[in-house]
């Protein structure tokens, strides 16, 4: 155990942290400005979190500890997530606790905290958003699975910080492979995080949401938990997007101290860029139905599959 | 009787636990009626010999193989049986699960349920011993004989409630399908004699078959195994002889039982046959594949919690033979440490599939019990009644979905680890089909997540919706202790992945000779393969979610505060909730029975707008009754119509037919 290790999962999961809110304000504020309205401030999710702590708690009088310990488990698996993927350095602590396949299950386990939570008091809408959450879910994390099997088989690990290296440090060229897959991932990024044209981050409308629809009975500090686990889940997706598709720039355990402190205005300037192109996709893009939800994400199934035929067939 | 060793080997002791179980069966039968009797000592008695044989079976996975031979039966037909790895694994697994449900069943049978307490637990624990026989005999005649008990004697217990007539029709059709599948075992063991008419499996060990007979053993032993297992299409008896079964009992079948035939077909292709093909791994791999889509998906649909379980024993049961195909091919293509790395995964799926479903069959059983209701639309709200079982179940619900850092998810990682190399296999066309089997294993365990939410969410959470439900009680201590079992099972199988793999990686070694690569991993990391980098580590997993959680309720607590109100749902202003606002387990289903409509023969009733009182009912039915069995069936009927011609029902005409039989005879014969 390294010094420099211990130092830069420290560093990536408090980045994370920090970071995760703003990442989500920066999306928001595009949003606004794509759509002429006046863009709310950047700090917007922070001040959010803070207010929402300081409230007192109002519970259900039928919640079950459930209901109160799954914003926590919640929060900590997404934090967990932040530390296992490389976001800045590949020399992490925890490389070996968990690898591309337990990050998904990571994954899994808080939606299926989520759901149980919102299920706990028994009202309409949250069992609704309970089955859509599950829903989405059984799509989009096999497809996640395909999108990270291709990006293994490519660089023969499922550990994410070695394939991060290995695909960092290849020869520059196309790989169709990844091409489909980065569409995937792409699709399933907009799914699991409750974007357009799945759900609609902003929307109240009883009959269209799934993820505010599970967190309508949470309140004050629980409440800050689930949202900012919420913006950490957008951080990581951006954050594995980062790992498999644009993996250069990241610090490997050779390059030591100085280019951790290099790779943290490139992280930056990455979340910029793709929560840019994000507000952007949301813009151009109208939501779905419900039922056509599934289609979407079978289109990204289909299209991890494909990719990862693309890559036995061509090697690429 | 026992004829070879002095001193007690590990397998004389097995032996002996063994009957010393059916010796605890046939105790019941002294006060059959008196439920102390049975129920307060001979089951947790029971439950304690489990616990030895688990023991000793596990210290045998390090010994060699014994045999000794038994001179009980027929004259001159002597039982043979032996203990290597592969049984005492399967030993271990028989008495570790059965130790648990027995203490469960202690606190859970009571007299008035159709057959008497003392039968029942003569049957109980006939079943238990010949499992055990199973797993132990070493020639054909003893399998068969245990085989049969074991088949009898389950058929017994889900028939205890014999007074309903739609269990008694469940009973029927178990018994029917493991006959054809017992048909095929036996034709297997004809064949693999190969032409030495020695019925011993160590003279079915020496025989060499050519390799069309060979195929034939082993497509014939999958037939029979694979009916016993639920394998789709011959798993129709499943859902229904599973749920029809006292709730211990379910848990029996489908958390040990099935291992059986997972057994067999094991000992059959890996030891018996030997020398297997690669293509012979295509057809479990294709039928395994199916089953888990299939039962998952089936499992989404149901309505009642003990038939939805027993669909999820169908999606596991085919995620245990994907592992088992893949093995086969890697094993035919020369790749021994890829073999050996799924024939672990299938084996740790096997082990925690006994406990995880065990676990919650009894949590079943347990609000079956204490509310009399078996139908998810009349449950809910029951972790406030029952916090115990509603806990331990939610440990099971959540093995079963396959999350870190539970049990579940380590057998499905290592299964996906084995896909992922997939691609090395040298036929072309086949190398790349393979990896998208981890496709659809990934789906059923997405799929798997969903069932469980459902299951846990609409028995646990929410509000009852039925006003008995107030009345309900939590399990007794002896439940309690069961069900404690099973769940600690879980959490430990989670957590020292790497330890229990090493076990395996030994069985698979005596069964297959191929061993996993040696690693130098340190004892709480699982790193089965050197060549790739893959690890995983249950224990840091879970102490660092665990640190995070507790740092994060500590911070919360003292930057700010813990105050909170209770208050009456949200519900978004609109008041006036009540239990019927929920989703129901049908609600719950309808995106699963949208999205894969055409596997089910769904026949609907809805209604129309005018309807004074408007019902809605929704009846999902299996498409293989339809497509298969009912055809097959007439099929029979019309045969057999066709034969009872013959049957003129008067005297002379059957003095014809012995008298034309003896002529042709002699005819023969002259």
């Amino acid at each position: 155990m390294k010094l420099l290790e211990v130092l830069t999962q420290l560093i990536e999961i408090i980045a994370a942290l920090a970071v995760a809110p703003v990442f989500l304000g920066w999306v928001n504020q595009c949003r606004a400005w794509l759509q002429n309205r006046s863009a709310p401030s950047l700090l917007l999710p922070y001040r959010n979190i803070r207010k929402l702590f300081h409230k007192d708690a109002v519970i259900a009088t039928n919640a079950s500890p459930l209901f109160r310990l799954a914003p926590y488990i919640v929060f900590g698996a997404m934090v967990t997530a932040a530390g296992i993927i490389p976001s800045m350095g590949t020399d992490l602590l925890f490389t070996n606790a968990a690898d591309a396949i337990a990050l998904v299950g990571l994954f899994a386990t808080a939606r299926v905290f989520i759901s149980l939570a919102a299920m706990d008091i028994g009202t309409a809408f949250g069992s609704l958003g309970a089955r859509r959450e599950m829903m989405v879910g059984f799509l989009a994390e096999p497809a996640l699975l395909m999108v990270v099997f291709v990006a293994s088989l490519i660089s023969a690990t499922t550990a994410l910080p070695a394939i991060t290296e290995s695909l960092g440090t290849r020869d520059l060229g196309l790989y169709p492979s990844l091409a489909f897959t980065a569409v995937a991932f792409t699709m399933v990024l907009l799914a699991e995080n409750a974007r357009i044209p799945i759900d609609n981050p902003s929307t109240h409308l009883e009959l269209t949401m799934i993820h505010e629809a599970m967190l309508l009975e949470y309140s004050a500090r629980h409440l800050a938990l689930m949202e900012w686990a919420s913006a950490l889940k957008l951080f990581n997706y951006a954050t594995i997007g980062f790992a498999l598709f644009v993996p250069w720039g990241v610090s490997t355990a050779e390059g030591g101290p100085a280019a951790l402190m290099a790779s943290v205005p490139l992280l930056l300037a990455k979340l910029a860029i793709a929560g840019a192109a994000l507000a952007v996709l949301e813009t151009l893009s109208a939501k779905l139905r419900v039922f056509r939800a599934p289609e979407f994400l079978a289109m990204a199934f289909l299209l991890a599959v494909l990719g990862l035929l693309v890559h036995l067939l061509l090697g690429a | 009787m026992f004829v070879t060793s002095p001193i007690p080997s590990s397998l004389s002791v097995l032996l002996a636990l063994l009957s010393v179980w059916a010796l605890i069966g046939v105790a019941g039968l002294l006060r059959p009626r008196s439920l102390t009797l049975t129920a307060r000592r001979l089951f947790p008695l029971g439950a304690i010999c489990g616990l030895a044989i688990a023991a000793f079976a596990a210290t045998s996975l390090w010994s060699p193989a014994e045999q000794l031979t038994l001179h009980i039966g027929l004259p001159d037909l002597p039982m043979h049986m032996r203990l290597d790895a592969l049984s005492g694994f399967f030993l271990f697994l028989l008495g570790a699960a059965s130790a648990g449900i027995s203490i469960f069943g202690a606190g859970y049978f009571r007299s008035g349920q159709g057959t008497p307490p003392g039968l029942l637990c003569l049957q109980y624990h006939i079943f238990l011993a010949s499992m055990g026989f199973v797993l132990l005999a070493d020639d054909a005649y003893a399998f068969m004989v245990a085989w049969e008990t074991m088949a009898l004697a389950s058929y017994f217990l889900v028939t205890a409630q014999h007074q309903r007539p739609e269990i008694r029709r469940a009973g029927f059709l178990y018994l029917l399908i493991a006959h054809l599948g017992a048909i095929g075992i036996l034709l297997s063991f004809g064949v693999m004699q190969g032409g030495s008419w020695l019925f011993t499996f160590d003279a079915m060990r020496a025989a060499t078959l050519p390799a069309g007979w060979a195929a034939a053993a082993f497509l014939l032993a999958l037939f029979g195994f694979g009916a016993k297992a639920g394998l789709v299409p011959l798993h129709v008896w499943l859902p229904e002889a599973h749920p029809a079964a006292p709730s211990p009992v379910s848990a029996l079948m489908s958390g040990v039982m099935l291992k059986t035939a997972v057994y067999g077909i094991l000992r059959v292709t890996f030891d018996l046959l030997g020398n297997s093909e690669w293509w012979w791994g295509l057809v479990p791999l294709a039928l395994g594949l199916f089953s888990a889509i299939f039962g998952v998906v089936f499992a989404a649909a149901q309505t009642d919690m003990k038939r939805l379980l027993a669909f999820s024993s169908i999606e596991n049961i085919g995620i245990i033979f994907t592992a088992f195909g893949l093995a086969l091919i890697f094993q035919g293509v020369s790749l021994p440490a890829l073999a050996a790395l799924a024939l672990v995964a299938l084996l740790y799926h096997s082990l925690n599939h006994a406990f995880m479903k065990s676990l919650l069959f009894l949590g079943t059983g347990a609000v079956l019990h204490s509310t009399g209701e078996r139908n998810l639309g009349r449950l809910g709200g029951l972790i406030h009644r029952m916090p115990w079982v509603a806990w331990l179940s939610l440990v099971g619900a959540l093995a079963l979905a396959g999350l870190p850092p539970l049990n579940g998810f380590v057998s499905e990682w290592l299964l996906l680890q084995a896909f992922l190399f997939s691609p090395d296999v040298p036929r072309t066309f086949i190398n790349m089909l393979l990896p998208l089997g981890a496709a659809l294993v990934a789906l059923a365990a997405a799929l798997a997540a969903y069932v469980m939410v459902k299951f846990f969410g609409v028995i646990f959470l929410g509000q009852a919706r039925e006003p008995a439900l107030a009345r309900a009680h939590d399990a007794g201590t002896l439940e309690r202790i069961g069900l404690g079992w099973l769940a600690a099972a879980c959490v430990v199988l989670g957590l020292f992945p790497a330890r229990v793999v090493a076990l395996l990686g030994t069985v698979v070694e005596q069964l297959t000779g191929a061993s996993l690569p040696r690693t130098d991993a340190p004892w709480w990391l699982l790193a089965p393969l050197a060549e790739r980098q893959a690890s995983y580590s249950a224990l840091l997993f879970f102490v660092v979610i665990a640190v995070i959680v507790v740092a994060t309720v500590l911070v919360v607590r003292t930057l700010y505060h813990g105050r909170a109100q209770r208050v009456p749902p949200w519900d978004c202003g609109f008041g006036g909730l009540n239990a019927r606002m929920q989703d129901t387990a049908e609600g719950f289903g309808q995106p699963i029975r949208r999205l894969f409509g055409s596997f089910f023969a769904m026949t609907r009733e809805l209604p129309s707008p005018f309807d004074k009182a408007p019902r809605y009912r929704v009846a999902v039915e299996d498409r293989f009754w339809r497509g298969l069995y009912r055809p097959l069936g007439a099929l029979v009927q019309r045969a057999a119509d066709a034969v009872a011609w013959v049957q003129q029902g008067r005297i002379a005409t059957y003095l014809i037919y012995s008298f034309v039989t003896l002529v042709a005879l002699l005819a023969l014969v002259l």
